[in-house]
């Protein structure tokens, strides 16, 4: 057989990795493990209260990052595909909220059924026609309709054109009026943890499976009874939802959304936390999230130079580590 | 303005841009026939283009002014600039990854493309620099259609590039060379082909021609800045997807077709200029649905 370029060499044979890739060759026993979940969920507990307001501001970022690169994940990491307009499907989530609950007075929480739904009309839009094309078409689709939808943000009457939708009202929840940023912050750490535990349930499913197939050889997949295209699909429009939910609550917690925060720099910042720590590695991507909103504030003297060594960096992490900064246990 | 006049005069401004897209596209095409892979870092390339030509046009105006002679060189510039920049990517960046998964490769490429953008946006500061060559706004009366002389040296330039490219490939041992490899690399190498140099000397080309497409663009337009490569690139790709990706003739018809389509498609009441990219991708998702292989692309049993 011929080994054509792009398709994988027996070199990228690796054994079959599991969601928390590296972690389980330091963290061998369940007790280990479950000592250190304890302690950083702990320590994520109490941090605003450690750390003060202005880091309460940076860990809520870090923890909608987080949520969004485990859904992107799901898309890049679990079923190898790459998604660059991954912004796109975190505005749909965002004006949906926006739209519905000031322009049409909805309660926040009746809005995020409805948001799931258009992201996932969206996610079946784009990746219908192009998942049963090569691989490569999906990446610069998706970076097509990325562009659509911010194009479509500015210039539409209803999502507010270039100043976006302001006032849109801080949700109660039984009693509970979610406005502080130390709401938001606990929100936000209920969502991540719920975003991990579906990610934990969807690597290990049947579903799951069929991504790591589809992943490592499409055609062996078919000829197994795997329909690519549908598991193809269907990842695609779960890291939709995972998005589409992160928009909704990033446009409660701002009460503000513009098109700004939804452009092509924003996908690749979602893409960089997925590749930095690893793709497909749960502990990986989150520490990724991390590092990519933390980074930028320690870096911040850097100005815009900042980005410049993030490109690099990632630049040499595919070169050299392309499994990402988390360290690979187990045999390659 | 008569219905027609508007009309031809679409005809005009869609052939002019339709001759950026189709350089482009070229480069894309021919990177992906050879190599398979999707050079996100085109469009970049050409951004990197306009800003050399900026440069080499400054370093030239002593000796040949500012005007058509200094143009002329400081685009012969920017392309072997650019060329030699798109072979060094080449070997740092894709050499190493060429046998890797896909998915590596693409974010790879993805990376090229962020040094390149961020690292002009750290030299130029983020600034739109002005790029104004003395080339007059003369021009020629065909009827009540007015061609500046600057749309008529672009589309010349750009056909004589393309002419000489199609020479390139089918009468050169370097062309027989590049359709042989993109047939079937392996084959090509145990047939004696230096396979290394023949994708070394296809990103130079096609380098070259975004840098080329680069200057003239900065110099008609009369400004560059670091992101103007980022919606072209996506352009590029569309105008090679609709020629049929991996077809030089497939590139240049795209593009021309790309550049006329959208601007008639802008003069479609309710799609105005604000639109044209919206247009542009819709056109890419419905070629990718009804005719993913394009215009002239040979369908192939694609093997994943």
């Amino acid at each position: 057989m011929a080994l054509e370029p792009g398709s994988p060499g027996p070199q990228s044979v690796e054994a079959r990795p599991s969601a928390w890739g590296g972690l389980s060759a330091i963290l061998d026993t369940p007790q280990k493990r479950g000592i250190t979940i304890v302690v950083i969920l702990a320590a994520m507990v109490i941090a605003p209260q450690a750390f003060g307001p202005y880091a309460t501001v940076i860990l809520t970022n870090a923890l909608l990052y987080t949520i969004l690169a485990l859904g992107l994940n799901v898309v890049v990491g679990y079923a190898g595909l790459l998604d660059l307009g991954y912004a796109a499907f975190f505005a749909v989530g965002a004006y949906s909220v926006g739209i519905l609950t000031t322009g049409f007075g909805w309660n926040f929480w009746a809005t995020i059924p409805v948001a799931v739904i258009v992201a996932m009309i969206a996610g079946v839009i784009i990746g219908g026609p192009t998942l049963r094309l090569r691989s490569d078409y999906l990446a610069i689709v998706t970076l097509g309709f990325g562009e659509i939808v911010r194009i479509a943000a500015r210039n539409l009457q209803i999502t507010g054109a270039a100043s976006g939708i302001s006032g849109i009202e801080q949700p109660w929840l039984f009693g509970w009026h979610i406005a502080r940023q130390v709401d938001f912050y606990y929100v936000f750490l209920v969502l991540a943890v719920i975003a991990i535990l579906v990610s934990v349930r969807l690597a290990n499913s049947r579903l799951g499976r069929a991504w790591l197939y589809v992943r490592h050889d499409e055609d062996a997949a078919e000829a197994m009874g795997i329909d690519r295209v549908r598991v193809k699909l269907a990842a695609y429009i779960i890291g939709a939802i995972y998005g589409s939910i992160g928009g909704a609550f990033f446009a409660v917690n701002l009460t503000a959304i513009s098109p700004q925060s939804f452009s092509f720099q924003q996908s690749t910042l979602f893409l960089m936390a997925v590749v930095l720590g690893g793709m497909g590695k749960i502990p990986g991507v989150i520490l990724g999230a991390f590092v990519v909103v933390l980074g930028p504030e320690l870096l911040r003297d850097l100005g815009s130079f900042r980005y410049l060594v993030f490109a690099v960096g990632l630049l040499l992490i595919m070169l050299f580590r392309p499994s990402g900064i988390w360290p690979s246990g187990g045999k390659r | 303005m008569t219905l027609t006049t508007i009309l031809a005069q679409q005809l005009v401004n869609g052939l002019v841009l339709g001759s950026f897209y189709a350089l482009v596209a070229l480069g894309y095409t021919m990177v992906f026939g050879v190599v398979k892979l999707l050079n996100f870092a085109h469009g970049d390339l050409y951004m990197v283009g306009a800003f050399t030509g900026l440069l080499a046009l400054s370093a030239v105006a002593g000796a040949a002014g500012t005007s058509w002679v200094g143009v002329g060189l400081s685009i012969l510039l920017a392309m072997i600039a650019v060329g030699f920049l798109g072979v060094v990517i080449e070997r740092i960046a894709y050499a190493p990854m060429l046998r890797a998964p896909r998915l590596s490769i693409l974010i790879t490429a993805l990376a090229v493309s962020l040094v390149l953008q961020n690292g002009v946006l750290t030299i130029s500061n983020g600034q739109v620099l002005a790029f104004s060559p003395k080339l007059g706004f003369a021009g020629l009366n065909l009827g009540p259609v007015f061609i500046n002389y600057k749309q008529i040296a672009l589309a010349g330039t750009a056909a004589v590039l393309m002419i000489a490219l199609e020479l390139f490939i089918t009468r050169t041992q370097y062309g027989r060379a590049m359709r042989a490899v993109s047939v079937d690399r392996d084959m090509s190498e145990l047939m004696g082909i230096d396979v290394n140099r023949v994708i070394a000397v296809t990103f130079f080309v096609g380098s070259a021609l975004a840098g080329a497409a680069g200057t003239m663009a900065g110099a008609y337009y009369g400004s560059v800045w670091y992101f103007m490569g980022f919606i072209i690139g996506l352009k590029a790709f569309t105008a090679a997807v609709i020629g049929g990706i991996g077809s030089i003739p497939g590139a240049m018809l795209g593009g021309l077709v790309l550049g006329l389509l959208e601007s008639f498609g802008t003069q479609i009441p309710g799609i105005g200029s604000e639109w044209k990219d919206v247009f542009s991708f819709s056109v890419l998702i419905l070629v990718l649905v009804f005719k993913p292989t394009g215009l002239l692309g040979k369908s192939e049993q694609e093997r994943m």
